[in-house]
């Protein structure tokens, strides 16, 4: 009964809806991403290799991969739980998602006015921005992915040790999010193209829980200690960039089920034979 | 032995009635092995307020409900910063739980954070203070649970990296573990915390001001404040005690860089519970140092009424950068303890030669020029009159009025030329806003005054008028103003 309601009222809209599914399903979107050469950036927290500058960790190398332009949006993410209702907000199995999933929108398929279609989806898990990507034949970035194109700024590509880029970053970060979210391309737009890496919303990434862990030995038992006060700033490569030091705690705050109100998520596709 | 064993224990408490009346305890002395007995929440209090005193006789289970929240607050006057705060205030919310005690700790971060935060209680004994269990992603709330086994007035704040940054925001607060025996009772009790600030833009720069990272490694702040603005202890947020009360201060730094020389101006504490610990009970104490991230607790009665002022004898902090609050202390007066103002007369040393610039005698030249003029009175304004009224004339607020864009200067220049040759006393209002303090007769000639008007009336959107020296000796022929002379230029 109320299946055959829903379907005469809005038929319409059903048939605009799969036509665009059809689309965005047999085409992934390529378009709206950008090929990031392949290169090396300067990691926060160094590997255990002896050197005694610290300044003078070792360059960690990059292949080249494609990413998306812009974060997802609210209206790109509606249309993946039209298709896929196992992802809507009263469905989503809770192993994947906690309390906060969506919980900005007015309903399961209408994100209403604190959840415009052009601004950035937050709220979302880990795994509901994974599976979001993979029906895209896409998937997030590893946080070296992540942090060598966000070392970009308007001119150069490593802009990581310019205190004035530096100094810009923590001007954002230090200020609250407005709301709602404001819409996708606000933030920086950096040399590759590659928009709002930096100035909207945090994003997630793929290895997000794993970054202390790689090398650093004391931290292989608790993946949060190497965070904290002395401990944190002694692993360290470059004790001025508190940028990427926020960026790291807000890493480690996060589990894979969490929906957070500033976090967003974008795509990345691995260029095959890339740098091989 | 066992009469060995008991004379310890008897000189052990003798030793320690000095301080926190550690006795009182009797058989019970392992905190960490103490029953727990119910449970309750903690009662929260924003400073300067301080929870009330335990009464219990046992140790409880206490569950602390701490919410941190990112909030646009003001700083000072048109100054807003953005305050990462524990319980939406800067110092954050007092807590009081007594030795003993198990404690439930709940740290809420609220959805509208951008960051995540934790927290590191300097009470815990436990691996960051409670840092490694509590790091809690915006939205989102971490539980611990800790022992309070050492009694006493601890800092807490928090710990996540940038560990400075977040400090520097305002997240640090005071938690005091009362001994088991409970402290002595007083009148009043109160909890006064000193942060700095680093800002993009000078102090009194108006606007949202960013945090500034070289000036914080630096160590130069702009802002040295208690408790998280400007003039939060002065005016109506003034402490408040009767003659006669004691008043209990529980006075923490968070610093994140500068230690605290606290100090009540004309009071004496009579009591200094060092770094806020139950070891050391010092008394008449003028300053106390408080360190970056620690505590102390101060007492004293007061004995006669007035407006007694906190500073960080650091001076410059006090006048240049708002460490600066304010105890009202209302009552009788008394004579035998202090006298007031008993005379104010004219000094004149041997020989009556009194070094003083007067038209009769004048060092240089008259100013030629208006350009000469403004010149000149830069110089001294700079000299005279910027130590109170501020480089940029702005004054500090309830205490020094501005001199720029100031409507009691403009609405009347006879009274601003009579006020630098004759001192001003007394409640004026400026801009709004009302100043009740004393500004000495300046002891300058019919020049210099001409000079130093001409350039403030010049400057900081002020009337623009040229003051000529003809004008200051003609106010100064008609003599002070009725209840405005403070000492006698002439």
């Amino acid at each position: 009964m109320t299946h055959l309601l829903r379907g005469a009222i809005v038929p319409a809209l059903v048939a605009a809806l799969a036509v665009a599914q059809v689309l965005s399903m047999s085409m992934p979107d390529t378009s709206s991403m950008v090929t990031v050469p392949a290169g090396s950036y300067r990691p926060l927290y160094r590997l255990p290799t002896g050197v005694v500058d610290r300044r003078d960790t070792p360059r960690r190398e990059v292949h080249a991969f494609a990413m998306d332009v812009h974060p997802v949006t609210n209206g790109e993410f509606l249309a993946f739980v039209r298709d896929h209702p196992e992802w809507r907000r009263s469905q989503a199995k809770k192993l994947f998602v906690d309390r906060a999933y969506l919980s900005h929108w007015r309903g399961d398929l209408d994100p209403g006015p604190l959840a415009p279609l052009d601004s950035p989806v937050v709220y979302v898990s880990w795994f509901a921005a994974r599976a979001y990507l993979k029906a895209q034949g896409k998937d997030l970035p590893t946080v070296d992915q992540w942090e060598y194109v966000a070392a970009a700024d308007e001119t150069v590509r490593d802009a990581s040790r310019d205190p004035a880029f530096l100094a810009r970053l923590r001007s954002w970060y230090g200020r609250t999010l407005p709301q709602p979210v404001p819409p996708a391309g606000s933030g920086l737009r950096n040399l590759y193209g590659i928009a709002d890496l930096h100035g909207l919303v945090w994003e997630w990434t793929l290895d997000f829980n794993s970054a202390l862990v790689t090398g650093e030995s004391r931290g292989d038992g608790s993946i949060d200690a190497g965070l904290y006060c002395g401990s944190g700033a002694a692993a360290a490569a470059d004790f001025d960039n508190y940028p990427a030091f926020m960026r790291f705690a807000f890493r480690s705050s996060l589990e894979a089920r969490y929906s957070v109100g500033s976090l967003g998520f974008r795509g990345v596709r691995n260029l095959s034979g890339a740098g091989q | 032995m066992v009469r060995a064993t008991k004379w310890t224990t008897v000189g052990a408490c003798l030793l320690a009635m000095l301080g926190m009346q550690a006795c009182a305890r009797g058989g019970e002395t392992d905190p960490a092995a103490m029953v727990i007995q119910g449970e309750e929440v903690a009662a929260l209090t924003e400073a300067p307020n301080v929870p009330p005193p335990i009464t219990r006789t046992h140790a409880t289970k206490v569950i602390v409900n701490l919410e941190v929240l990112e909030v646009v607050k003001r700083l000072a006057d048109g100054v807003d910063y953005t305050f990462w705060t524990f319980g939406g205030s800067v110092p954050g919310s007092f807590i009081r739980v007594r030795e003993g005690d198990e404690v439930e700790f709940h740290l809420r971060n609220h959805p509208s954070s951008r960051m995540p935060h934790n927290i590191d209680l300097h009470a815990v004994t436990g691996p960051g203070g409670g840092a490694s269990a509590s790091l809690t992603a915006p939205g989102h709330e971490t539980t611990f649970s800790f022992k309070a086994i050492n009694p006493g007035l601890y800092v807490y704040h928090c710990a996540t990296a940038p560990v400075g940054m977040h400090i520097a925001n305002g997240m640090y607060g005071l938690i005091l573990v009362e001994p088991a025996s409970g402290l002595p009772p007083v009148d009043r009790e109160y909890y006064v915390m000193q942060g700095e600030f680093y800002t993009a833009g000078r102090y009194g720069e108006p606007g949202l001001q960013p945090f500034d990272m070289e000036k914080a490694i630096d160590e130069r702040p702009d802002y040295v404040v208690f408790n998280g603005s400007v003039d939060a202890l002065q005016g109506t947020g003034a402490l408040k005690a009767s003659v006669g009360e004691t008043v209990r201060l529980y006075i923490g730094n968070g610093g994140p860089n500068l230690v605290s020389s606290f100090h009540v101006i004309g009071e004496i504490f009579d009591i200094v519970r060092h770094e806020g610990g139950t070891g050391l009970v010092n008394r008449n104490i003028q300053t106390t140092l408080v360190p970056a991230g620690g505590a102390t607790i101060a007492e004293f009665r007061v004995d006669v009424p007035g407006t007694f002022i906190m500073v960080d004898h650091s001076i410059f902090r006090a006048f240049n950068k708002g460490a600066l609050g304010m105890i009202n202390v209302e009552g009788p007066e008394n004579a035998r303890i202090f006298s007031g103002q008993l005379a104010n007369e004219v000094y004149l040393p041997e020989g009556g030669a009194i070094q003083m610039m007067t038209e009769d005698a004048p060092v240089i030249p008259p100013a030629a020029t208006l350009a000469e003029r403004m010149t000149r009175g830069e110089r001294i304004y700079a000299g005279t009159c910027a130590a109170c009224h501020q480089a940029e004339g702005q004054g500090i607020p309830a205490v020094f009025p501005p001199v720029a864009g100031s409507d009691f200067l403009n609405g009347d220049r006879e009274r601003a030329i009579a006020a630098v040759l004759f001192g001003l006393t007394g409640p004026i209002t400026v801009n709004g806003q009302q100043y009740n303090s004393v500004m000495p007769a300046l002891g300058m000639g019919d020049e210099d005054v001409a000079n130093v008007l001409t350039y403030v009336y010049s400057s900081w959107n002020n009337a623009g008028f040229e003051v000529t020296p003809q004008e200051v000796a003609a106010v100064r022929a008609a003599g002070p103003r009725e209840a405005s002379a403070v000492g006698v230029p002439h």
